[in-house]
C-alpha cells in the first residue's frame, strides 16, 4: 500500500509543473463558464448574482432590450471603423519602420511604444482635457473613434512589423525581375504574403476597440457603447441578456479565429508546394503555383 | 530621392494621429493641471498647489494602487510561469488549445469578466466556502476586500504575463537545458541557472505589461472592492466624471504617469539592460 502511495507521489512530483499549468488554465476559464451558466439563469430580482433556476428565455430574448441593442450597434460600428483606419495607418507605419532607414526612426519607434506603456486612465483623461480645452470636437462618436484609432495603432504596428521582419525579400526582387512595377509587386507579392499579419492585427484592433471601457468612459459624452452600457447598468442590476450577448460575441470571435487559422493552414500548405517547383518561385503569391 | 521621402509618406498619417491625439493631449493635461478656479471658470494660473494638494489628499490611494498592482504582478508571475512553461515544453499537441485558453478571456468583455468574479466571490458561492474552510476568508467574506481586488487584477492581466513569457521560452534553445543536465546540474539548478535567465526578457516584458495597466485600473476596485479599497484610478475617474474637478484630476493623472515612468526606469535598470535589449530585439 505504501508502494502505491509513493508511486502516486512520484507521478505528482514529475508532473508538478504541468499540473499547476492546467490548474491555471482552468482558473482562466472559470469566469467564462460562469458567464455562460448565468446566461441561463432566471434571477428573482434585478441582480443576476445568485443562481435561481434554469431558463432559455433570455437567449430567445437576446435582442429584446432596445438600449442594449443600440449600444451594441454603436460598439460594432465604432470597432469596424477603428479597425479599418488603424490597420491601414499602422501597416503603412510598419512598412516604413522595417523597410527604410531614415532620420527620426528612433523617435517614431518611441512614439509607437509609449502609448502601450501608458495606463488607460492617463490616456483617457489627457484626451478629455484636450477635447475640453480646444473645444472643436463635441464628445460623442467622433471623439470615441479618434481615441480608439489612437490606442489601436501601436498594436497594429507591432503585429504587422513582426510579420515583415521574417519576410523573404528575394520574392519581391524576383517579381521585379519578371517586369512587375513597384506597385504591382506590392499588390501581388508583398501584400498577400503579409496578409496573415495584417489580418491578425485587424482582429486585435477589433477586440481592443469593442472591449474598451476606460478610455471610452472618459470620452463618450452621451454616446453609449456595449461596455459603457454594462457599466451604467451595473448600479441598477444588469439584465441577463448582457451575458447572452457576451457569449454570442465570444462564440463569434472563436469561430472567426478558427476559420482564419484553417484558411492560413490551407494557404501555407499551398505555398509549401512551391519550393519544389523551380519555375514557380517568381510567380505572384496570389496565384497558386501548383496550377 | 524618392526612396528618401517614401518612409515619411508611409509614416505620416499614423505618426500624425499619435502626435495629435496622444502627445498633444498630454500637453493639455499638463496645462489643465495648473488651472485654478471653480467649475465653469477654470483659468490657467500656474497653480502648482494642485500637485501638493493631490499628493496630500490622495497619498493612501497612490500607495494602495502600487501595492495592489505590485502584488497582482507578483501573483500573475507565479501563476503564469508554470503555465507558459507547460505550454512551451510539455503540451505537445495540446499547445494550440492551451494558447487559445490563455487568450479566450479576451473574447469576453472586460467588465463582464470582472462582474463574473463578483458572482464567484459573493458570500454564498462555493468558492468562498472553500476559502473560508481553508481559513483564507475571514468571517466568510471575500468580496469588498483588498484580496478580491488583487485577485481581480491578477486574473484580468494574467494573459499579458503568460504570452511574453511563453514567447521567450518558445525561442529558447532546448539543448542548453539538456547541456545543464548533462553537466550534472539538478533540475532546480538548471532552472535557476539556465531556463530562468534565458526567459528574463519575457518576464520583464510580462511584468511591465501587467503592472502598468493594473496600477491605473479602477474597474476591479469599483466592482470587487469597498470604499476602503479605492485606487488612484477611481479617484481620477470620479474627480473628472462626477465632480468635474478637472485641475485636481489632471494633476493626479500627471503624477500617476510620472511615478509609473520612474518605477519602470528603475525596474529596467535593476532588471539589467540585457533583458531590455532582448525585448528590443524581439520587438
Amino acid at each position: 500500500m505504501s508502494g502505491g502511495g509513493s508511486n502516486v507521489w512520484r507521478w505528482l512530483r514529475e508532473h508538478a509543473v504541468s499540473i499547476v499549468g492546467v490548474l491555471v488554465v482552468l482558473y482562466m476559464l472559470i469566469p467564462i463558464v460562469v458567464i455562460f451558466a448565468f446566461s441561463f439563469n432566471d434571477p428573482a430580482g434585478r441582480y443576476n448574482f445568485t443562481w435561481v433556476g434554469f431558463t432559455f428565455s433570455h437567449w430567445s430574448n437576446a435582442f429584446g432590450i432596445p438600449e442594449l441593442n443600440e449600444a451594441l450597434v454603436t460598439s460594432l460600428k465604432l470597432a469596424v471603423l477603428a479597425t479599418v483606419i488603424s490597420t491601414v495607418v499602422g501597416t503603412l507605419m510598419a512598412l516604413a519602420l522595417v523597410r527604410h532607414e531614415f532620420f527620426g526612426r528612433r523617435a517614431a519607434n518611441f512614439l509607437i511604444v509609449i502609448p502601450m506603456a501608458t495606463p488607460e486612465v492617463v490616456m483617457g483623461s489627457a484626451l478629455l482635457s484636450f477635447f475640453l480645452l480646444i473645444g472643436t470636437f463635441s464628445l460623442g462618436f467622433q471623439t470615441l473613434l479618434i481615441a480608439h484609432v489612437m490606442f489601436c495603432i501601436s498594436f497594429v504596428v507591432v503585429v504587422v512589423r513582426s510579420r515583415l521582419i521574417g519576410f523573404d525579400r528575394n520574392l519581391e526582387e524576383a517579381a521585379k525581375d519578371l517586369g512587375a512595377s513597384g506597385f504591382e509587386t506590392f499588390r501581388l507579392v508583398t501584400l498577400p504574403l503579409i496578409m496573415p499579419g495584417i489580418f491578425g492585427a485587424a482582429m486585435l484592433a477589433f477586440a481592443l476597440s469593442i472591449d474598451d471601457f476606460v478610455i471610452s468612459n472618459f470620452n463618450s459624452g452621451t454616446t453609449v457603447t456595449f461596455p459603457l452600457y454594462i457599466f451604467g447598468a451595473a448600479q441598477r442590476g444588469i439584465p441577463v441578456e448582457v451575458n447572452v450577448i457576451a457569449m454570442i460575441l465570444f462564440f463569434f470571435t472563436v469561430a472567426t479565429m478558427g476559420f482564419a487559422t484553417w484558411q492560413q493552414r490551407r494557404a501555407e500548405k499551398m505555398a509549401s508546394v512551391r519550393p519544389d517547383q523551380e519555375a514557380g518561385v517568381g510567380m505572384p503569391a496570389g496565384t497558386p503555383a501548383a496550377t | 530621392m524618392r526612396r528618401r521621402v517614401a518612409p515619411y509618406f508611409l509614416l505620416g498619417p499614423g505618426a500624425a494621429w499619435l502626435f495629435l491625439f496622444f502627445v498633444v493631449p498630454l500637453y493639455y493635461l499638463g496645462e489643465l493641471s495648473l488651472n485654478s478656479g471653480v467649475f465653469g471658470s477654470y483659468e490657467f494660473t500656474w497653480h502648482w498647489e494642485n500637485y501638493s494638494d493631490a499628493l496630500q489628499l490622495y497619498d493612501s490611494q497612490f500607495v494602495r494602487s502600487f501595492l495592489y498592482a505590485g502584488l497582482a504582478t507578483l501573483f500573475a508571475l507565479l501563476l503564469a510561469y508554470p503555465l507558459a512553461y507547460t505550454i512551451a515544453f510539455k503540451a505537445g499537441r495540446w499547445r494550440n488549445l492551451l494558447l487559445f485558453a490563455v487568450v479566450a478571456p479576451f473574447f469576453t468583455t472586460y467588465l463582464i469578466r470582472t462582474l463574473a468574479w463578483e458572482t464567484i466571490l459573493s458570500d454564498q458561492s462555493p468558492v468562498v466556502s472553500v476559502l473560508d474552510f481553508l481559513g483564507l476568508a475571514p468571517e466568510g467574506h471575500v468580496l469588498a476586500t483588498a484580496g478580491a481586488v488583487i485577485a481581480g487584477l491578477t486574473y484580468n492581466f494574467l494573459p499579458f504575463m503568460v504570452l511574453p513569457i511563453y514567447a521567450s521560452l518558445e525561442r529558447l534553445d532546448v539543448r542548453l537545458i539538456e547541456a545543464g543536465k548533462d553537466l550534472y546540474a539538478s533540475a532546480t539548478q538548471t532552472f535557476f541557472r539556465v531556463t530562468l535567465p534565458l526567459s528574463a526578457p519575457g518576464v520583464v516584458a510580462g511584468t511591465l505589461l501587467t503592472f502598468i495597466p493594473a496600477s491605473g485600473d479602477y474597474v476591479n476596485a469599483q466592482f470587487l472592492g469597498s470604499a476602503n479599497n479605492q485606487m488612484i484610478g477611481n479617484v481620477i475617474q470620479s474627480l473628472y466624471l462626477k465632480q468635474s474637478d478637472y485641475p485636481a484630476a489632471a494633476a493626479l493623472s500627471f503624477v500617476l504617469m510620472a511615478l509609473i515612468l520612474i518605477l519602470v526606469l528603475v525596474y529596467i535598470r535593476f532588471a539589467g539592460s540585457e533583458a531590455l535589449m532582448g525585448e528590443e530585439a524581439a520587438g
